[in-house]
């Protein structure tokens, strides 16, 4: 490896300063002048029926209302992966709480009492809640014309059905793996929804100026895509792609719940009834909850047949998601885990089969982990019972099946190198597996729980990232690039790239969210692909920006190509050790020859990256023959959990977490990712729950109700282990971690309650009441 | 409308409000205040907590009425003359991810700071306890604040 100088450190964040004086402009900071107008959205109040009629008479003679808008104004469909859904409802509403109306108006307080004014006529349909029955003959219908929707061609719905995408996987004979087992284990888990909860909710302002420009001002994870969806969607209003501009300024928080398109569209399309009006949508924490994107709720019936040996044999994962009203992101996540639910182990016969059911609750989207966390749980739970049944130690066991480089994986392609026993081995004598540990109180038990993770960026095979990278006359630079720094801190791993090709520090890179007229196309910020995918092209546009400086030197100072190199923002060489110009000299003015002529001019670079490898060409009805998934981040964790054997009440008091992101680029980011997934996926088992009632409605949607934990529910002790076996094609080595993290903790959870109690909790969330149930029920 | 008198950021401001504006609201979109943030409008996440009278309270949960001829300071006033140790702390360790709840968190770790010279860890939990973060586990911000101990 080459000697690096700015990767790998862990230097503090480009945006730090002012992310903590207070200077950083989120979405809802920006000020708009006398000309803002705030929109008030009306909501269904049922789960499923028609619109018969609505009447906004009243509503209009509220003072300071301007308007008031329906489905009728704006019949256009969009969607990501499936077009499934209008920007308001038109006859039918699927899901408590989706927009109907708006009622648009100088403030805020005048929309929201006019909005109460607006009334409409349902006809009540029977309401669809539980994917179970979703899929039972005869069930009632959410999308009737499901087979006219059109979607990317890796989805297979099934029309007339609420099944809106069914991925099959067929490896081997799974049939036959279970008759020669030896033992055979198949249970049911059950995991609900969730829900993201960054602390800033979806904020966006639309102005279509009196040109016919559309700007949108979002909090985003997704800028280059919303601007797609909005130039698709809004096309009959003759907007093309050129007309539509997306800016995104700080956003605080994602976790997958500001990618794609929610209600961004909502400011997109009333701006354009709106001429020279900016129209302004701030989601409350409520909406925040459930007019997003919600973490899909899953029912897993997993069986994997064993050896008496240990080797798995087979696996047989049906996964069945309650996706909501409208999958047109959340059918992608059941996608993505059809060909990842082996999880990261060797196994010759598979079936699974994952399948995305509409139900009349809120649509199910990207959440951090993209349904990983979701099957992990109950693939996770089984390994430790396997390894139970056969009387091994549970660690063993998974060494004994985990996958390596090269293995053929469950759509045929094969593993990418990678540190999986290398996780296993740190994390076991970091948490000191063989020691016995005992509480010194008699009333509490401390039980050890492991898990392995895996997963994959989910995303179309020609996903891609851009760079564009100038240099300014101090040889400080500007890169533009439209990734979207949620956190994990892209911004300055995207400066300290350029920094190491470019030998200029990371403190003279100026990197910022971006505004789609000036910034090149960046896919999404989900994945955990950013740090991979457009690392890359901020190395190709730094190596670009490299080739023309020494292009430039060579034909002004007569010296090698070859023989040159950067340093401490130099251009030196080889052979002539004396010469050292600093960029500064020349980055922008040029260079001056004899005849007193200038030479050059300003480096401007670029760099794209797409995976060509990736392709999504394979059988329907096996999964093989593609390349869908470009690689595989993988880990391990374990932790220490002390239960109270009276209450329940449950306390992390260690928890140790490997993972192998290729290269950390900035180990401290890598390490603040660890911190904070762990805690969210803890929250999920420990904590979190959505409640619905029997009609659809969500019973908890604030943070009274649903709980997240605060700074006095944190593991006693944390411990980061970053692994580095690099990515080939990765950026020095790097591929993506910043999901991941929180993928093993629910798994470890169910582990160490069952090691501590002896109890097996197969649904989540494993809450004190519910493992204090579990151990009176033992007893009894 | 009522007109009232906010001492702010050390600037004295006079205004006119509604009796039912939110404090929060006043601050941002009146006074121009923008680091106190919305992140539930009902006194649960802190992203708007200021000093009012040198206490750190939420101002979703108080009516800009209530405010006329008080003392606020937001972190804009903290950060003036140059950042804090404590802000420069959460600089150098990477404390804040997104940022959203950096300003919430930051008076409310000011105000312990100012009454306690050597708190312990507990102390620093309990006191951010109002404050939700959904990025950093706490760890990062914990640790800065252990580090700025007098």
């Amino acid at each position: 490896m080459e000697d690096l100088k700015f990767i790998g450190q862990p230097i503090t964040r480009i945006d730090g300063k002012e992310k903590v004086s207070g200077a950083a402009i989120y979405a809802d900071d920006i000020d708009f002048g006398p000309n803002l107008l705030y929109a008030e959205i009306v909501e269904s109040q049922h789960a499923h029926a028609i619109i018969k009629s609505v009447d906004f008479t009243e509503a209009l003679k509220v003072d300071g209302v301007i308007n008031v808008f329906t489905g009728k104004d704006f019949p256009y469909k969009f969607g990501l992966y499936m077009k499934d859904r209008y920007i308001f409802a038109q006859d039918r509403v699927r899901f408590v709480g989706e927009q109907v109306a708006a009622v648009v108006a100088r403030d805020p307080k005048a929309a929201k009492r006019a909005a109460k004014l607006v009334k409409v006529e349902y006809e009540l349909l029977p309401a669809v809640l539980d994917q179970m029955e979703a899929i039972k003959d005869g069930a009632d219908l959410l999308h009737p014309d499901l087979g006219d929707y059109a979607h990317v061609p890796w989805f297979f719905p099934k029309a007339k059905t609420n099944i809106a995408h069914w991925r099959k996987i067929r490896k081997g004979d799974s049939d036959k793996a279970f008759i020669e087992a030896d033992y055979v284990l198949e249970d049911t888990y059950n995991v609900p929804r969730y829900a993201h909860c960054a602390i800033e909710t979806h904020v966006a302002i639309g102005k279509f100026d009196l040109s016919g420009r559309l700007t949108v001002w979002a909090s985003s994870q997704s800028p280059f895509t919303q601007r797609h969806l909005f130039a698709e969607a809004l096309a009959p209003l003759g907007i093309t792609h050129k007309d539509v501009r997306v800016i995104a300024p700080h956003v605080g928080g994602g976790f997958g719940g500001k990618a794609g398109v929610t209600m961004e569209i909502l400011s997109a399309a009333l701006a354009t009834k709106l001429k020279g009006y900016a129209v302004k949508i701030r989601w409350t924490r409520e909406q925040e909850f459930y007019n997003t994107y919600q973490r899909l709720g899953v029912v897993c019936k997993l069986k994997i047949g064993i050896k008496k040996d240990g080797t798995i044999t087979g696996l047989d994962h049906k996964i069945y998601w309650d996706a909501g009203a409208y999958v047109e992101y959340g059918a992608n996540v059941v996608n993505a885990v059809g060909l990842s639910a082996i999880g990261p182990y060797r196994i010759p016969n598979v079936t699974i089969d994952s399948v995305c059911i509409y139900t009349n609750l809120p649509p199910g989207g990207a959440y951090r982990g993209f349904g990983y966390s979701e099957f992990l749980f109950g693939l996770e739970s089984h390994m430790n019972r396997i390894a139970k049944h056969l009387n091994m130690d549970p660690i063993e066991f998974r060494k004994l099946n985990a996958i390596k480089e090269g293995d053929t994986l469950a759509y045929g392609a094969h593993m990418n190198p990678n540190g999986l026993f290398d996780a296993i081995d740190k994390v076991k004598n970091a948490i000191e597996w063989d020691k016995e540990i005992k509480s010194k109180n008699p009333d509490k038990v401390i039980g050890k729980g492991f898990s392995l993770f895996w997963k994959a960026p989910a995303m179309p095979p020609n996903a891609s990232s851009a760079a564009f990278l100038k240099f300014n006359e101090d040889a400080s630079l500007n890169i533009l690039v439209s990734g979207m720094d949620i956190g994990q801190g892209y911004l300055t791993v995207m400066a300290q790239i350029a920094a190491e090709v470019l030998s200029v520090p990371p403190h003279k890179i100026r990197v910022e969210n971006p505004d789609t007229d000036r910034n090149p196309y960046e896919w999404q910020t989900v994945a955990s692909h950013i740090t991979w995918s457009c690392g890359n092209a901020v190395r190709k546009a730094a190596l670009d920006a490299r080739d023309q400086i020494f292009r430039l030197i060579e034909r002004t100072h007569y010296l090698h190509y070859d023989m040159l190199y950067l340093e401490d923002e130099k251009v030196k060489c080889k052979t002539k050790p004396d010469f050292a110009l600093p960029l500064k000299d020349f980055v922008i003015n040029g260079i001056q020859v004899e005849d007193g002529t200038f030479k050059g001019g300003p480096i401007i670079a670029r760099g794209v990256f797409m995976p060509e490898f990736s392709s999504t060409n394979a059988d329907p009805e096996t999964s093989q023959g593609g390349h869908p998934n470009v690689h595989y981040t993988v880990g391990a964790a374990a932790l220490l959990l002390e239960i109270d054997k009276m209450t329940g009440k449950m306390k992390v008091l260690k928890v140790v977490e490997a993972i192998d992101c290729g290269k950390a680029l900035n180990p401290d980011l890598v390490k603040g990712q660890i911190t904070g997934g762990l805690l969210q996926g803890l929250a999920t088992v420990l904590y979190e729950d959505m409640r619905y009632d029997d009609k659809g409605k969500l019973l908890n949607p604030n943070f009274t109700d649903y709980k997240l934990p605060t700074s006095m529910d944190i593991p006693d002790e944390i411990i980061p282990i970053i692994i580095e076996v690099p990515q080939p094609d990765g950026p020095y080595g790097a591929r993506g971690m910043g999901e991941h993290t929180m993928l093993p903790a629910a798994p470890m959870i169910a582990n160490a309650v069952d090691d501590a109690l002896g109890v097996r909790i197969t649904s989540m969330p494993i809450t004190a009441e519910k493992v204090c149930m579990a151990v009176i029920r033992k007893n009894v | 409308m009522s007109k009232i008198q906010i001492k702010l950021n050390g600037e004295l401001r006079s205004l006119y409000v509604h009796p039912n504006d939110i404090l929060l609201d006043v601050l941002r979109d009146k006074l121009g205040a923008k680091s106190p943030k919305c992140g539930c409008d009902r006194g649960d996440c802190g992203a708007c907590t200021i000093f009012l009278n040198g206490k750190s309270v939420k101002s979703c949960n108080i009516l800009a009425i209530e405010a006329d001829e008080q003392e606020i300071v937001t972190i804009e006033g903290l950060s003036e003359n140059g950042l804090t140790e404590l802000q420069k702390k959460f600089v150098d360790m990477n404390s804040f991810q997104c940022g959203f709840c950096a300003p919430g968190i930051t008076i409310a770790a000011t105000e312990l700071l100012n009454h306690n010279l050597n708190p312990s860890l507990e102390d620093v939990k309990e006191a951010l306890s109002g404050n939700l973060c959904r990025c950093t586990g706490y760890t990062p911000i914990l640790d800065a604040i252990m580090n700025c101990k007098k």
